[in-house]
């Protein structure tokens, strides 16, 4: 009797202490599906799944889906759909690799590898993303036809001006700046890597810091000290275990035999060097940043949130939802080019098949991330996330030996899943 | 009740307002006026014109033809934009609240307070809102849930204090208590008086006449989208005002 009565109240205190954390747990029930996931294919791989060498890949693959995923998330918010971020990201890699192969070098006269090649060609193919992106707003804003149908046309269009562009040829090699924000072709390095992971938990815990002042100064409730404590310290070690384990893949001899000969240098005996974080990574990272001040923080973000929970109101409260609509679909095709830098840099060439299929991937991760479909509620970590689960679940069963289509029809199935989850979830706590 | 005076210039004034969807004159060359702290009550059917007439002075709609006047002097109304920067604030019959938002956040959808780098600036935001409440309903507590938690009453005072807050001049209430309990309606029904007092015109669109005779100064009834006619609460009867809105007809003039 005594003994129910204490469990129920350590029971209690247990959960108290949990709730003073304020941990989001949607976000915690996704931490612990994608950790789950990991542990599930370590044991069944024997250990590989966990390995630097696959969390690095892992993190690389994940990248060009994870920010499209972001802008998804914008989309999704506001009641619309985009079907042709695939198409859109292979018309953007098309528009850069002509760039960095034909226009620089020819045309403008500079030659191969010249340092501005390319800036010149990032630029381009941002500005032309947005441009698309915005063209698709403006269609779906303002002739108010609906995104399903602009995008299943641009799905058709853009994957075909990408074809035209290109005349239907892979082109490549890309320029060798470019190539760096393709993942394992540029890394920060062991050095860098750290300096990046001890910058990052100072900014995460300078956050924790400021947002509590904030709160002390307009005399709201704060969590106890220990719970901040506790919350820096997840932080930290989740960032610098990140860090730990991408520094820990190391770099073959062969590759940095080769390195050093090209630097004139002979390599010393024993000497190794790790990959550590890539720059892909970084740019997924500065994104995620942005895009979640933007959602949270801002009031574009405000107003796209009210006018997924309720159109009619962000109106009458003088907001311009047409306008919005054009600037969430600028805001995806400037993602979409972004991952176009990424995919293709990965690939070192554009290939007319780059992105098929990215749509289905992207909407998936946002919609496994906690964005609904109805439209007003999603965050950009969830989308991130999702495409993390996803991507995990594919390579996870590459590496057991699952065949492709069965691997499609397992993420199929963690699609549906997913969503019958969230539905249980917001049952329960009424949101 | 103290008279209203009606000497000076009107607060607003609607000349001549029409306008019409697909043919049918929803709003036909209607003119209300309505004086500082003044409460303008306006009756009718479903689809008399009411709350068409209103949404043009709230920037919903926008006016065929017809002028608008604040304080004697024509303004154009072409967005819930100018509305606001005429002081002019309207409470919805359907509130117009962005359910997954909190209260602070729909406290000032559209006008948000931001920091010196742009960014909202919502512990400051929370902060306002929850003077204003302390104000209008003690008893709100809910500051961190989305308005879609709240109750009726709660969720009516996230949209009242909206308006408040922005210091209207003109406000427009489009049934407040249609959705509320007996004590909530009464709550309301003070927030008037006090907002009367402090000079604010009130235009209030109800069904319910007893209501309008109690907390109205004067009142004007539309039929089929024209206006019977506006006259002052205490002249008429709870019976004159229905024949007005049933047969369209004005009452014999008792004075």
């Amino acid at each position: 009797m005594t003994d129910t009565k204490e469990t129920a109240a350590r029971a209690r205190k247990k959960q108290s202490a949990f709730a003073a954390l304020e941990i989001d747990t949607r976000l915690l029930g996704m931490i612990g599906a994608f950790i789950a996931v990991c542990l599930v294919f370590n044991i069944l791989t024997e250990g590989r799944f966990l390995t630097p060498r696959n969390v690095f890949n892992l993190t690389i693959q994940t990248v060009s889906v994870a920010i499209m995923a972001t802008g998804m998330v914008f989309v999704i918010v506001t009641r619309h759909i985009d079907l042709s971020v695939g198409a859109l990201l292979a018309t953007c890699s098309a528009v850069m690799a002509m760039t960095q192969t034909m226009v620089v070098p020819e045309w403008l006269g500079l030659g191969l590898g010249h340092p501005l090649t390319a800036p010149i060609a990032i630029a381009v193919g941002c500005v032309a993303g947005m441009a698309i992106g915005a063209f698709h707003g403006w269609l779906i804003g303002y002739l108010t036809i609906p995104a399903f149908i602009v995008t299943l046309g641009g799905l058709l269009v853009w994957r075909n001006v990408a074809w035209h562009l290109t005349s239907g040829q892979t082109i490549g090699p890309l320029d060798e700046t470019f190539q760096l924000f393709g993942g394992i072709n540029g890394t920060l390095g062991e050095t860098w890597s750290w300096i990046f992971g001890i910058v990052a938990v100072l900014a995460a815990w300078f956050g924790l810091f400021t947002a509590r002042r904030s709160k002390i100064r307009h005399e709201f409730k704060v969590k106890p000290i220990w719970a901040e404590l506790v919350l820096g310290g997840l932080i930290a070690s989740a960032i610098l275990g990140f860090v730990s384990l991408l520094t820990a893949y190391e770099i073959p001899t062969r590759r940095l035999e080769r390195i050093f000969e090209a630097a004139g240098q002979v390599m010393p005996e024993g000497h190794t060097q790790g990959y550590g974080v890539p720059i892909s990574v970084l740019v997924l990272i500065v994104v995620a940043i942005i895009m979640t001040i933007v959602a949270q923080r801002t009031r574009l973000g405000r107003y796209i949130f009210a006018t997924g929970g309720n159109p009619d109101a962000a109106a009458l409260a003088g907001i311009n939802t047409r306008m919005l609509t054009v600037k969430v679909f600028m805001i995806m095709g400037l993602l979409c080019a972004i991952s176009a830098v990424v995919a293709s840099a990965r690939q070192t060439f554009h290939s007319n098949d780059i992105g098929t299929l990215d749509e289905l991937r992207v909407i998936a991760a946002a919609v496994i991330g906690g964005t609904a479909l109805a439209g007003g509620s999603g965050t950009i970590y969830g989308a991130i996330l999702g495409a993390l689960i996803m991507q995990s679940l594919q390579s996870g069963m590459a590496m057991v030996g699952v065949d492709a289509p069965y691997q499609n029809i397992v993420v199929g199935m963690v699609l549906v899943l997913a969503v019958f989850v969230d539905i249980l979830y917001r049952r329960r706590t009424g949101d | 009740m103290a008279k209203v005076d009606r000497s000076g210039t009107p607060l607003v004034e609607l000349r001549n307002i029409s306008i019409a969807f697909g043919g049918v004159h929803a709003v036909d060359d209607v003119s209300v006026d309505l004086y500082p702290g003044e409460v303008v009550g306006l009756l009718g059917h479903n689809g008399a014109g009411k709350s068409t007439l209103i949404k043009c002075l709230s920037g919903a709609y926008q006016a065929d033809s017809g002028e608008v006047f604040v304080d004697g002097k024509k303004v154009s109304i072409r967005n819930p934009r100018d509305a606001r920067d005429h002081n002019i604030e309207t409470i919805y019959q359907t509130l117009a609240l962005a359910d997954n938002l909190d209260a602070a956040s729909n406290l000032f959808l559209g006008r948000e307070i931001t920091s010196g780098i742009g960014l909202v600036d919502d512990a400051r935001m929370e902060a306002e809102t929850r003077k204003i409440m302390g104000r209008l309903n003690p008893n709100f507590r809910k500051f961190n849930a989305p308005v879609s938690a709240l109750s009726g009453g709660q969720r009516q005072s996230v949209a009242i204090s909206r308006a408040v807050y922005f210091n209207a001049r003109i406000l427009i209430m489009d049934e407040p208590t249609a959705a509320l309990g007996v004590e909530e309606t009464r709550m309301v029904a003070e927030l008037i008086d006090e907002l009367k007092r402090q000079g604010l015109g009130i235009f209030l669109i109800d069904h319910d006449i007893h209501q309008v005779k109690t907390l109205c100064d004067r009142a004007s009834v539309m039929k089929n989208g024209k206006l019977v006619g506006t006259v002052d609460v205490d002249d008429v009867t709870e019976d004159d005002l229905l024949g007005m809105i049933i047969l369209g007809k004005q009452p014999e003039k008792a004075a």
